[in-house]
């Protein structure tokens, strides 16, 4: 794909134009925000008073780390079995997936708030059956949760879109050079669906460490994470300068995390969404 | 799969008119005080206020913006916002043009001094005379050169009777380990650093930083004991009985009652926030004429009484208040007798560098809990 034709360059135009438009742009102007005081002077201060909040990036990663991986662990096996099934089946489990998405974070977390609250539905049925009613909401068990329900579809589909691919002879053929279950999953399964795996973790790590909503609704207003300090910098103290700088930081450590996985993942896939 | 798809979008479709037409109710105004033209018939005004703020047709009611319309032509295009701050911040970063805008008095203070707003023009303002006097020459705006009093309010002490017992009297029960757990505060720093100020003793536009620090302390000795930080949400976890103490704003305490009969209300006596949310105009407005014609209809007796039934909150205009066919007239918790009030202090435009400051004390606060 060196030598690219003319034709080629035209039809990618509009998209590389999109593209420096609505995303080189403003990550130019978030650098531009992250590095000047309001006089529009060149600072550091922006970044060196970023120290204030290293135990806020550090609870922002670790909540959507284990987020992360609880969704690879539900999602996994999921897309496998998805995977296997009829064609018709398939159809209507993708759609059972894809179902939530149809709908705004905004108004599924609204409704989870309701769900899960002192006197919510999960506790009110509880409560039925004679079970003390749990602290649900304004736990890191209620923001994990509601980052795992509201990005696991972006875990399942690629992972399911790489499980498709793979071709049943290929599992065949381990079957009958003597592969065991566990070996044939192991060995041929697992390495095949990695560029998928990899795609998904990325694809639910990365709304999940920059979330302000989940977090403020499902955590009562007591868990902090670095979206929300963003979102306060902008929205309550209109200090756009601490804002850029805490989003240059989140990206940049974001770009880290995914090149750090790429290595880990092996290089040369070919992923389509890293 | 498309069949699916094609039924589900049927049924929104189906639903998108069921909510247009929800929101009819009465569109027009039998008797206005003022006399109003259709000169500007055909501009538009950009109107920006508080969500929720206004007699918006739902349940019969008013639709004010609509009557607007239906008297001048001039089509009214209505956003909200959902705190001052973040009015001033899409204000201030000059993308948008508003003609009117309704922010709280310490917030038209701020506007005032950094040039936002510009003056009213009182001769196309008639109705003006109906605005309360007590309202009038407040400190943000000593001459009524910017603003037109829209809402009053006060904040209070809510409860639930069945899980708190007897009467509090003090902000200290929002410290009482008795109900940990159940204690809600509101979710930003001015309004719950006054209530710590208030208990401690200190002004609540004190420009000392050592005061801060104080009621900071004390904010941070409440971590333990909070349920959570709300602003919104306050109304479904007061009213399902999912906290039994929340302070908020006593025009909110009444719908929320309506819900829960439960619940109750206190002006504790340490003293308390009083607020009044203003109509303004800033400086890049592009409808001025218009601005001036809508600040005038707000003040409408029937318009305001609409108004203040739908919203729940205090009214500053005397022919509502005095109306005795007003839903909330002489209602105590809206318009308490001064002699069983505690004392109550506006809040004041700070300067930025004490802004700043205790945004960062909020910041600490939030972060230890």
């Amino acid at each position: 794909m060196k030598n690219r034709s003319f034709l080629q360059r035209i039809i990618g135009a509009p998209y590389v134009l999109w593209a420096a438009i609505f995303i080189v742009v403003p990550l130019l102007i978030v650098a531009y925000y992250a590095f000047t005081d309001p006089a529009g002077a060149f600072t550091l201060d922006n970044i060196r008073n970023l120290t204030d909040y290293g135990t806020i990036f550090r609870e922002s990663i670790v909540y959507s780390v284990v987020a992360t991986l609880i969704a690879l662990v539900l999602a996994y096996p999921f897309a496998y079995v998805m995977s296997r099934k009829r064609e018709k089946t398939q159809q209507i489990m993708m759609v059972l997936v894809m179902l939530p998405m149809w709908m705004s974070l905004l108004i599924l977390t609204y409704s989870w708030m309701g769900i899960l609250e002192r006197n919510g539905i999960i506790n009110s049925l509880l409560a039925k059956i004679g079970v003390a009613p749990l602290n649900l909401i304004g736990t890191p068990a209620a923001v994990i949760f509601g980052m795992v329900y509201n990005y696991i579809p972006y875990m399942i589909l690629p992972i399911y879109s790489v499980m498709s691919k793979i071709d049943p002879s290929v599992l065949e053929a381990a079957e009958d050079l003597g592969s065991g279950s566990a070996s044939k999953l192991y060995r041929v399964i697992l390495p095949l669906s990695m560029p998928g795996v990899v795609s998904g973790i990325t694809m639910v790590f990365v709304p999940s460490v920059s979330t302000f909503y989940i977090s403020q609704k499902l955590g009562d207003g007591k868990i902090l994470l670095v979206g929300d300090v963003i979102e306060r910098q902008i929205q309550a103290q209109n200090n756009y300068n601490a804002g850029a700088a805490l989003s240059l930081v989140l990206m940049v450590l974001i770009v880290l995390s995914l090149a750090l996985m790429k290595l880990f993942a092996g290089e040369g896939d070919d992923n389509l969404y890293v | 799969m498309k069949r699916f798809a094609s039924i589900l979008l049927a049924a929104l479709m189906a639903a998108v008119p069921l909510t247009a037409s929800s929101c009819g109710g009465n569109t027009s105004i039998s008797s206005p005080r003022a006399s109003y033209t259709k000169d500007l018939a055909g501009t538009t005004l950009n109107v920006f206020n508080w969500g929720e703020y206004i007699s918006d047709g739902s349940e019969g009611s008013l639709n004010v913006n609509k009557a607007f319309e239906a008297l001048t032509g001039i089509h009214v295009n209505y956003n909200t916002f959902d705190s001052n701050e973040s009015m001033y911040a899409k204000l201030s970063s000059g993308a948008v043009s508003y003609d009117v805008v309704i922010p709280s008095d310490y917030m038209i203070e701020r506007m005032i001094r950094e040039d936002m707003l510009q003056p009213l023009d009182p001769a196309k303002l008639t109705n003006y005379d109906l605005i309360d006097d007590q309202y009038k020459n407040l400190f943000y705006d000593p001459d009524n050169t910017y603003s037109v009093p829209y809402n009053v309010g006060l904040v209070g002490l809510i409860y639930n009777t069945t899980m708190v017992e007897g009467t509090p009297d003090s902000w200290s029960v929002m410290w009482d380990e008795k109900y940990a757990d159940n204690i809600l505060t509101i979710d930003n720093p001015r309004d719950a650093f006054g209530i710590a100020q208030f208990l401690v003793g200190v002004d609540v536009n004190s420009t000392d930083k050592a005061d801060w620090d104080k009621a900071a302390e004390k904010l941070k000795e409440q971590n333990k004991v909070l349920q959570g930080r709300v602003m919104d949400q306050v109304f479904a976890k007061m009213e399902g009985g999912n906290a039994a103490i929340a302070p908020y704003y006593a025009g909110d305490f009444l719908t929320m009652v309506g819900n829960n009969p439960d619940l109750a209300f206190v002006y504790p006596k340490e003293g308390t926030n009083i607020f009044v949310d203003a109509a303004c105009v800033p400086k890049n407005a592009a409808n001025y004429e218009a601005a001036m014609m809508y600040i005038n209809f707000l003040m409408e007796p029937e318009v305001a009484l609409a108004n203040a039934e739908f919203i729940c909150y205090a009214s500053p205009n005397t022919a509502v208040v005095n109306n005795p066919d007003y839903e909330y007239y002489g209602e105590e918790i809206l318009y308490p007798d001064p002699a069983n009030l505690p004392p109550t202090e506006y809040f004041h435009d700070i300067d930025p560098e004490i802004r700043s400051y205790y945004e960062k004390l909020w910041e600490g606060i939030l972060l230890a809990g």
